[in-house]
């Protein structure tokens, strides 16, 4: 390559400095003042505290205990239905597919929220139970309930997952198997499970760092049963005895036990993975109606259970309310209250998300383009670095930049600028994998064909490079987008009263009591999730998702 | 262990469409049987059907005196090659190899020697302990076919096993093949749609077209007197020409033009019809450039390309075709583009088929199928 200065070369260094201002440096001074305590410059007390006390350590456990299961139950509920879904032929597939990943495009919390209204003390589903069978309904709250919401929520990731790695099994080596003898549950356990393992694994992971950084549902159902990030949370919010340095040391554990995770994760994955190359995909077989009882319930059982707290809420949001309670009328009044009161955090979110998206397609492009086409010792490091904000959970990267941008000249806090920075931080990794995989499948010599053709450089990227690129853009920024209007974590840390995302609605008017406009709320977003899931499919002209 | 393998009056239909019309036909014990023809013709769906991949949707396969139409895959006791070697890329080439042997609950020390020994068949001891990622195409096709043979089965199944590979590697992997079958005498099909490789390497080669096979024979039987003109034309290259056969004296005469006519002692006189409209199949080689001869084809030189052991020829006919030439190179100067020559056939060695390609009406021609019983009509 072209060893004189250009364009990308200035594009690198801006790139470079920005990453360094906006995510190293607040995560520095997270590690500074985790470190700090009182006049010491250098003091591992606020490890020590932690590492101390038993109420810590529980919380710490605790968080361990709800990541684990939560990715077992959804590894375990989502094989199966991608595995029946892949080889069964049954009508309305497609719209199943698309109704799964629908569930899963809310904030977690609005399904614990949901599942309170249903099976909560004064649940929809408790009360019916109690008045017809006088039967008590066990308890939703603490660890099972944030399993069940976690599990619902997440298990679409590992099912979008499992899709993928069904489609790319070539059939050949199930025959292969077969024609050897091996058939039934022997198929399935040594040569059906081992090949999708990495992928799982892969899956399995996202799964792993969102439930362990989710804060919105613990708070909610969890009733007393604390994990890390609301932990943290409460330690860098609360006006009374909360320390800020203690929440910067926990969210460094926390960064500690994410990184051990994913290299662990990654470890794994080089030493199990392989290239499947596919010729024959796996066939739709159709079977007696007999064998297909089980598989078929399955799928709609789980259907079933992924959508009913969002058709819930759903119907909430058009009841009339008396104080908290829902009453048996219809009415709208819930969405006039919303509007009334809430309508501007729809402008503002839409405002954060078009800002935040506009700042992620153009540095998913550029970013791409230097560690693809331009790399070097300094695309290799913001190739690494682009990539952090995945082990850094929300919250934590909420306090770090809180702590950061604090003072002048960088004060930020409380601006609407410093969301845009950290949603497009944490959601620009997402893009930039889409846009480099897209740009590795094209060859380098097209690009030279076009400048032996005459053309300039920036003529050559417009005109080649970005149309071969944009598809894995639009598609994860689209994904990105989604993203955005979910997020909870960072911006119940970041936002003031101007900066009030829907997401941050919802969650403080849940919290009120205010249940009919968190619920008409939680409409409005359910909607414009499911329309820009649409254009995402549209857009990219699949029904498959990567996330 | 080998068997013997019937095919009574099959049947393949994809709900309305049928694919397979009917078929009855066996292969030997032993036997390298090959199933050629065109893609689409239907040759890997017979192959899956034997599998037991695809249904049968009438007639049976027997297995010796088995009818095999409801066994699972599994039960049938073959080894089957794919096109894209279906390699486990979970599992090192040793337990790709052992794989069948374990479900078939091989001792743990005989699984040992037996895939010691088929590597050694197939050259790739030294690559026992590698990933299938780390191999070549050819190396993975090795392995499958390892893995195919080391259980000893009954039936050696090979959808084109080696249209993936570069042309080198398929004449060197194809003559191991045929080592391989012939060491172990397994009754194997083989599909494939390159003519050299089937020749190359079958006992029997059945040709394949619209589902139906129009010729069984050795690689010379169907290409010396093919049963059907798309045989002829499919097998090697051969010069189609219009004619008729004349009765002369008592002799059979072919009139390929007004003053060349050519007396023939191979036709099937029961078949021909006196003043019968034919097609005559002449292959390249068939055609001898003859300045000298009195009679022939007159024609002027389109092209000439030399290839070494040959020269190819373009020649248009008087008539306004163009046929193929082939003639052995020589000292003597190639001729040159826009001569004049004469050409004359070697007549026995031609073929006489009827207008509508189906019957050849040479004598000789050696088939193992009856291509009549499709009642086939209209040109081909």
């Amino acid at each position: 390559m072209n060893k004189r200065k250009d364009i990308w070369s200035y594009l690198t260094v801006l790139t470079f400095v920005l990453y360094a201002i906006l995510l190293i440096f607040p995560l520095i001074m997270l590690l500074k003042s985790s470190v700090q305590y009182g006049d010491n410059s250098f003091s591992l007390h606020y490890f020590q505290k932690f590492f101390g006390k038993q109420y810590y350590m529980d919380a710490l456990w605790n968080s361990v205990k709800v990541t684990v299961a939560v990715t077992f139950f959804s590894v375990i509920i989502a094989v199966p239905l991608a595995y029946f879904l892949t080889t069964l032929k049954m009508k309305g597939k497609n719209l199943i597919q698309i109704l799964i990943v629908v569930s899963s495009v809310s904030p977690p919390f609005i399904g614990a929220y949901s599942w309170i209204l249903l099976l909560g003390r004064n649940g929809a589903i408790t009360n019916f139970i109690k008045n017809t069978f006088g039967l008590l309904t066990p308890d939703i709250y603490g660890f099972g309930g944030i399993v069940l919401v976690m599990s619902l929520q997440l298990f679409p990731l590992i099912f979008i997952y499992s899709m993928g790695v069904f489609k790319n099994i070539d059939n050949s080596l199930i025959e292969a198997a077969e024609s050897m003898g091996c058939t039934g549950l022997k198929k399935m356990f040594k040569v059906i499970m081992p090949l999708i393992t990495p992928t799982i694994l892969a899956g399995s992971l996202l799964v792993f760092m969102r439930t362990l950084s989710d804060f919105g549902t613990p708070m909610l159902i969890g009733k007393g049963y604390r994990t890390i990030p609301v932990l943290i949370y409460n330690e860098f919010i609360s006006e009374v005895g909360g320390e800020a340095g203690f929440a910067a040391a926990i969210s460094i554990l926390v960064v500690i036990v994410t990184t051990l995770i994913f290299m662990a994760q990654q470890y794994i994955q080089k030493k199990k993975s392989f290239t499947m190359n596919t010729l024959h995909p796996i066939q739709v077989k159709d079977v007696q109606f007999r064998k297909k009882i089980f598989p078929v319930s399955y799928i709609y059982f789980i259907l079933f259970l992924a959508l009913i707290p969002r058709i819930y809420v759903i119907y909430t949001s058009f009841l009339a309310t008396k104080g908290q309670i829902f009453t048996n009328q219809f009415s709208l009044e819930s969405y006039s209250m919303a509007f009334k009161k809430l309508g501007s955090s729809i402008q503002t979110t839409f405002y954060l998300a078009i800002v935040s998206m506009v700042v992620i397609i153009l540095f998913s492009i550029i970013i791409a383009y230097i560690t693809v086409r331009r790399s070097n010792k300094i695309t290799k490091i913001i190739d690494i670095v682009s990539m952090f904000p995945l082990l850094v959970p929300g919250s934590v990267l909420g306090i770090a930049m809180a702590t950061s941008f604090n003072n002048k000249p960088l004060l930020l806090s409380g601006t609407a600028l410093i969301l845009i920075i950290s949603f497009s931080i944490r959601r620009m990794p997402y893009t930039i994998r889409s846009s480099s995989a897209a740009l590795e499948q094209s060859s380098v010599s097209v690009e030279e064909a076009a400048i032996s053709l005459g053309a300039s450089k920036i003529k050559t990227f417009a005109k080649v490079v970005l149309p071969m690129m944009i598809s894995g853009v639009i598609s994860g920024a689209i994904l990105s987008w989604i993203n955005i209007f979910s997020e909870l974590s960072t911006s119940i840390i970041l936002y003031t009263a101007r900066t009030k995302t829907i997401s941050v609605a919802i969650y403080t008017e849940v919290m009120r009591g205010n249940f009919g406009v968190a619920a008409a709320l939680s409409t409005i977003l359910t909607i414009i999730m499911i329309v820009s899931l649409l254009i995402f499919f549209k857009v990219t002209g699949n029904k498959e998702l990567s996330m | 262990m080998s068997i013997n393998i019937k095919f009574n009056n099959i049947v393949k239909r994809y709900k309305d469409l049928t694919v397979i019309p009917g078929l009855s036909f066996s292969i030997n014990k032993a036997e390298f049987f090959t199933l050629l023809g065109p893609s689409g013709c239907g040759k890997t769906t017979l192959l899956r059907m034997v599998a037991g991949f695809n249904s049968i949707e009438e007639g049976e396969i027997y297995f010796d005196d088995v009818i095999v139409n409801r066994m699972p895959p599994s039960k049938r006791n073959i080894g089957m090659v794919f096109q894209n070697y279906a390699i486990f890329p979970h599992l090192s080439v040793n337990k790709n190899i052992s794989f069948g042997l374990e479900n078939r609950k091989v001792p743990k020390d005989q699984i040992k020697t037996k895939v010691d020994e088929i590597l050694n068949v197939v050259q790739m001891n030294q690559y026992k302990n590698r990933m299938p990622s780390t191999l070549s195409g050819g190396q993975q096709q090795r392995i499958a076919l390892a893995r195919a043979t080391v259980i000893n089965p009954a039936l050696l199944l090979m959808d084109e096993p080696l249209s993936n590979l570069d042309a080198k590697l398929r004449v060197e992997l194809r003559s191991s093949i045929k080592n391989i079958q012939k060491k172990l005498g397994i009754t194997t099909i083989y599909v494939t749609h390159d003519q050299a490789e089937a020749m190359a390497v079958s006992d029997r080669i059945g040709v394949m077209k619209d589902g139906l096979i129009h010729h069984i024979g050795t690689p010379q039987n169907i290409y010396h007197r093919p049963a059907s003109l798309f045989v002829s034309t499919f097998i090697g290259h051969s010069n189609i020409m219009e004619s008729k056969i004349r009765v002369n004296h008592g002799k059979y005469e072919l009139v390929l033009s007004e003053d060349y006519k050519v007396e023939m002692d191979n036709i099937d006189t029961h078949l021909v019809k006196k003043d019968e409209d034919v097609k005559v199949s002449i292959r390249p080689e068939e055609f001898i450039i003859d300045h000298k001869a009195k009679v022939g084809l007159n024609g002027m030189v389109k092209s000439n390309v030399f290839l070494g052991v040959t020269i190819n020829y373009i020649i248009e006919l008087d008539n306004g075709q163009c046929v193929e030439v082939l003639q052995e190179s020589s000292l003597k100067s190639q001729i040159m583009e826009g001569e004049r020559v004469k050409l004359v056939i070697k007549k026995e060695k031609i073929n006489v088929f009827r207008k509508d390609g189906f019957v050849n009406y040479t004598l000789g021609v050696i088939n193992d199928i009856d291509i009549n019983q499709y009642n086939l009509e209209g040109d081909n």
